[in-house]
């Protein structure tokens, strides 16, 4: 079991890696294979009409004509160390993790990031609890009774959540119940000032992103289920003359929840690394909007520094996944 | 094989009310399936007895129905999403009890207490999540108000009793650190840990090597002794019914078309599907044969059974009866042995001579 | 079953006494890989050794327990899998390591007939596709065309040549096995290897598919090589049969002499676990061999002879040193220093303390003691 854990520890840091040589590659290198010279990237750093003397200064300080692999030498000992920049006589000093300034608002990329993060965590949390539980419960029950009406009603909803368009409904949610009817409100409060505040603010943004995802969720719970319920050791359970809620919680739901967990660890990671239309259309200050922001600014760090957390999420969460698997299926623990 | 008259009698007159059952009673059951295809006729009026101390081998093809007997006996067909569609008609008795048509609670209390079911795939048939203690200690605790101290000392006991090595130790493995032939010992030791007096096994040995074969076999001969239990035991294997088994039930579309004791049915058979049976197997115990002489044809649909008897289509007697009989009328079950009984529509002088001039020496 | 030839093949050799097939040394391991490096731990072995030959007309038989290798022995001589040690040579070619070029013309000489007759013929095929599917892959066009020579193939195995545009899921598991062996007889193969061929299918079905098999044999000159786990099929269908136990061989005989006295004792407790259909032997069974215990593990074998820790003649010297499969009456040969209807090949060594528990003789055995509901605990 801990050997298990050393390896899929090692293969989480050693993705990690290849995701930051990607993700500079596509930043630094591909620029430059389109003919951007250095000259030309350096002057995305100071704005407008530079003098060739503040592009030397600001090449020199960002190593820009360095060779590829020692700047992404810096690029990586500046994420895990930081980086210490010289401009001139006053060094400017960017502490671990270290993801540079952002072009437009000579902003310290990392700090934007941690201010935003609990808006996405808040959201991404929420919203899966949400839909985990309906999602799951409506995916049993439908499982029990195929074909009868819930189940038919539920399958139809469900296909109709997928199928909506995360902006549609999200809008629609915002018009009615805040516009309309003021029950929720639209600014975010940290949950360590106002919990109930807070959690009025996002259930509409919770309920959106739910909706779709408990869709998605009950139509694979009621497919694992429905296949669950015809095996050998369901019959067995049956035969020993439990109750049939023991046979379908205890064996039943079990094995059928473990693919879900797998599916499960990987929306949330990406959910972390930002909601982007959620957030968008319900005005939070998360990570996702950060990113369209400097998406639109043509904003390089700000942009490397979301992809680089939203990887860091998806690999985290796979982790904890494969782990949670291991302690679920005593089959997996041996191998 | 002293009761064995008592058992035969009551097939062909059913007795009325009060009149003495036998332990295991099962009359004219029907189990039929609905599907989008026609109406799936898996079991069509079935009955057989069975008391306790005895085993029952029931045989039979892939389809017969043999499996879907013994489901129906222990309740599970009325289960599970499928439940609703499936249409049950007919009574099963065990031990005074009507279970047909019984309150699903009641037979549910009966499950696993007094009658156990042990299944052919026993990898399959073991929750892959929980330990084999575990699982045995679920089935004691389901019918025992008793602490989960006590349990594990009554399953322990169990799984030294079935022959595992180290029980106390091995209480905490897996299914799959299990070998095969163990998993099948740990499976045995669940069906029996509530002492039922009606054990069901479906293959038990099919999916086992044949040195574990001959473990198990013995193994639930001696169990059998030991609690003196009713013992069916379902498989497609002859020589596994020569075995261990007191009386046979041979199974053909849906239908009993013969049973009796071991011996009539292996030495005096008097069904040509029997003869089938015998004359497709290859004899580990006799001269080698040229050729083995198959049953011609394919299994029967269950959804259009050949009308009349159901074995007419690959019957090479299906011509001796005169006329049309065999094509449209169902022959019924009809004593030719103290015991024995056959559904086919020659006479039995007829079907003792084939036998004895064209069969058996053959074999 | 003689020696029937095939005129087709007639002209490629005229020495009948070399043997069609013939291995020597077969190895095939498979790698345990383990550890955060993945280093290689150990190695199932599967086949670990075995020397055989296989006449020109004959049917080997191969039976063994699960995990004794048939079933990897078969895909080796098939050359599906690259054995990792020894020689095999097909009609008197090295055809040990070929390559994929290399074996494409083998692959007319030698083909296979699976368990499974679900899993092996593609659904989305018709019968026609799948049986053609030799002629496409080969480049042969047979006279008369490729749909007249698979409509006479499948009325060869008993099918009708009007199914050639169905598809699988309208057949039986019988029909759908004789489909299989119609694919492999396309190309007139000289060797046929087939693994289980009756195991999945019913009782009655199995005796159509053995009496198949021995017809397709007198008519086109086939040799077989059957494995299977069931012993009365392999005594039926075999001429010769090879015992295997964890990798080896350990006895290989004619099918009379092997049935009636068998010599290495893991071949006399196989055939006398065999459930004999026949209830009055049942009450004269205090002979018979009860083995104890599982197959081992092929990762870790036991050293010496395989079969010592199961085997109730094992002696000091089992647990040592392997027996060779030697010769000890013409046409037999077995791999045991202790072997039943035959000289003991180390007389008087002292027997190991486990032979004394190896087996147990049913009905002969006490009924054991019956288990009260609430017996206190050995250990918790």
């Amino acid at each position: 079991m801990i050997t298990y854990i050393i390896r899929r520890l090692i293969a989480a840091v050693i993705l990690l890696l290849v995701v930051t040589a990607v993700t500079f590659g596509i930043f630094f290198i591909l620029p430059k294979l389109a003919g951007q010279t250095a000259d030309q990237l350096a002057q995305q750093y100071i704005g407008k009409n530079p003098t060739p003397a503040d592009i030397a200064a600001v090449k020199a300080n960002l190593g820009l004509d360095k060779p590829v692999y020692e700047q992404y030498w810096d690029f990586v000992k500046g994420i895990v160390s930081g980086t210490t920049y010289n401009q001139g006589p006053t060094t400017v000093r960017c502490d671990a993790p270290c993801f540079g300034f952002s072009f437009k608002s000579r902003s310290e990329v990392w700090p934007q990031l941690v201010d935003r993060l609990p808006v996405t965590i808040s959201l991404a949390v929420g919203a899966a609890v949400l839909w985990l539980l309906s999602g799951i419960v409506v995916g049993v029950i439908s499982a029990l009774k195929p074909g009868s009406f819930f189940d038919r009603a539920a399958m139809g909803g469900a296909l109709a959540g997928v199928s909506l368009p995360i902006f549609f409904t999200a809008q629609l949610f915002l018009l009615l119940f805040s516009y309309q009817l003021p029950i929720f409100g639209r600014t975010y409060v940290p949950f360590t000032e106002n919990p109930s505040q807070w959690a009025n603010t996002l259930f509409l943004p919770w309920c959106s992103l739910a909706l779709l995802y408990a869709a998605i969720y009950a139509r694979l719970t009621r497919s694992g289920m429905l296949e669950t319920m015809s095996e050998d050791f369901i019959r067995t359970a049956r035969a020993k003359g439990l109750r049939e809620r023991t046979v379908v919680t205890k064996h039943g739901l079990r094995a059928a929840l473990t693919p879900i967990v797998t599916v499960f660890g990987m929306d949330v990671g990406l959910l972390l690394g930002g909601a982007v239309i959620t957030e968008t259309v319900y005005s939070l200050a998360g990570i996702g909007q950060y990113a369209v922001q400097a998406i639109r600014d043509n904003d390089l760090p700000p942009i490397l520094g979301v992809t680089l957390l939203a990887a860091f999420f998806v690999i985290l969460l796979n982790l904890v996944v494969d782990l949670l698997y291991a302690v679920v299926d005593p089959r997996v623990r041996v191998s | 094989m002293t009761n064995l008259s008592k058992t035969g009698t009551a097939l062909e007159t059913p007795p009325g009310d009060g009149a003495p059952r036998a332990f295991l009673d099962v009359r004219d059951l029907k189990v039929h399936f609905p599907t989008d295809d026609g109406l799936v006729k898996s079991v069509d009026g079935l009955s057989f007895q069975l008391e306790k101390g005895r085993t029952l081998g029931v045989v039979g093809e892939s389809g017969s129905g043999k499996s879907v007997t013994s489901l129906a006996v222990m309740g599970l067909h009325r289960l599970g999403a499928r439940g609703k569609n499936v249409r049950m008609s007919g009574e099963i008795w065990l031990d005074g009890k009507e279970l047909v048509g019984a309150d699903p609670d009641e037979v549910r209390r009966l499950r696993g207490r007094e009658m156990a079911m042990i299944f052919q795939d026993p990898l399959s048939a073991m929750h892959p999540y929980y330990t084999v203690g575990h699982q045995i200690v679920e089935a004691y605790r389901v019918h025992h108000k008793v602490t989960r101290k006590a349990a594990r000392t009554r399953a322990v006991e169990l799984l030294d009793r079935v022959g595992i090595p180290e029980p106390a130790k091995r209480f905490d493995s897996y299914p799959h650190e299990f070998s095969g032939g163990m998993r099948q010992r740990a499976m045995i030791a669940m069906a029996l840990v509530n002492n039922p007096e009606l054990l069901i096994a479906d293959e038990p040995t099919t999916a086992l090597d044949v040195t574990v074969q001959a473990q198990i076999l013995d193994l639930i001969r001696d169990l059998q002794k030991e609690f003196g239990s009713a013992v069916v035991i379902i498989t497609h294997d002859l020589g596994v019914v020569a075995e261990i088994a007191d009386e046979i039930l041979v199974m053909y579309g849906g239908r009993c078309v013969e049973r009796g004791p071991v011996d009539s049915i292996f030495y005096e058979p008097q069904h040509p599907y029997t003869w089938g049976l015998l004359g497709s197997m290859p004899r580990i115990d006799r001269e080698q044969t040229d050729r083995l002489i198959p049953v011609k044809g394919q299994p029967p649909s269950l959804i259009n059974v050949p009308s009349g008897c159901a074995f007419n289509p690959r019957c090479p007697y299906a011509d001796v009866p005169a006329g049309d009989l065999t094509r449209t009328e169902r022959p019924e079950l009809r004593e030719v042995g103290s015991g024995h009984f056959s559904a086919c529509h020659m006479a039995p002088d007829e079907r003792t001579r084939i036998w004895t001039e064209e069969i058996a020496p053959k074999l | 079953m003689t020696e029937p030839r095939n005129p087709a093949r007639e002209a490629s050799h005229d020495d009948d006494a070399a043997p069609l097939l013939k291995v020597e040394g077969l190895v095939k391991h498979f790698p345990i890989k383990k550890g955060l490096l993945q280093r290689q731990v150990g190695a199932v072995k599967a086949v670990d050794g075995i020397d055989f030959e296989v006449r020109r007309g004959e049917t080997l038989g191969v039976v063994g327990e699960s995990g004794c290798g048939k079933s990897t022995m078969g895909r080796l001589i098939t050359r599906l899998l690259e054995p990792s040690g020894g020689r095999v040579e097909f009609d008197g070619a090295d055809i040990t390591h070929l390559k994929t070029a290399g074996l494409r013309p083998l692959r007319r000489d030698i083909q296979m007939i699976f368990q499974d007759p679900y899993g092996s013929l593609n659904p989305r095929h018709t019968i026609g596709a799948i049986v053609s599917a030799p002629f496409r892959l080969q480049g042969v066009e047979p006279e008369g065309g490729v749909k007249k020579e698979v409509q006479g193939l499948l009325e060869r195995v008993g099918l009708s040549p009007e199914h050639y545009n169905r598809y699988p899921h309208e057949f039986s598991g019988g029909q759908r096995q004789r489909i299989g062996i119609a694919r492999a007889l396309a190309l007139k193969p000289r060797l046929v290897v087939a693994d289980e061929p009756v195991s999945a299918l019913d009782v009655s079905i199995q005796a159509q598919v053995v009496n198949l098999l021995d017809d397709l044999q007198d008519d086109l000159g086939l040799t077989y090589v059957i494995i299977a786990h069931d012993l009365s099929v392999i005594r039926h269908v075999s001429d010769r049969i090879a015992v295997m136990y964890l990798g080896k061989m350990v006895e290989l005989a004619d099918r009379t002499s092997l049935y009636q006295a068998p010599m290495h004792p893991y071949t006399k407790a196989l055939m006398s676990a065999v459930p004999v259909p026949d209830p009055r032997r049942r009450g004269a069974k205090s002979e018979r061999i009860l083995l104890r215990g599982d197959v081992p593990s092929p990762i870790a074998p036991p050293s010496g002879c395989r079969f010592h820790t199961r085997c109730w003649k094992a002696t000091q010297v089992c647990a040592t040193k392997e027996p060779p499969l030697l010769e000890l009456a013409p046409g037999r040969r077995v791999a045991c220093h202790h072997p039943e209807n035959a000289a003991d090949q180390v007389p008087g060594d002292a027997p190991l303390a486990s032979a004394r528990d190896a087996v147990a003789l049913v009905g002969t055995a006490p009924p054991a003691a019956p288990v009260p509901p609430q017996a206190p605990a050995g250990e918790q």
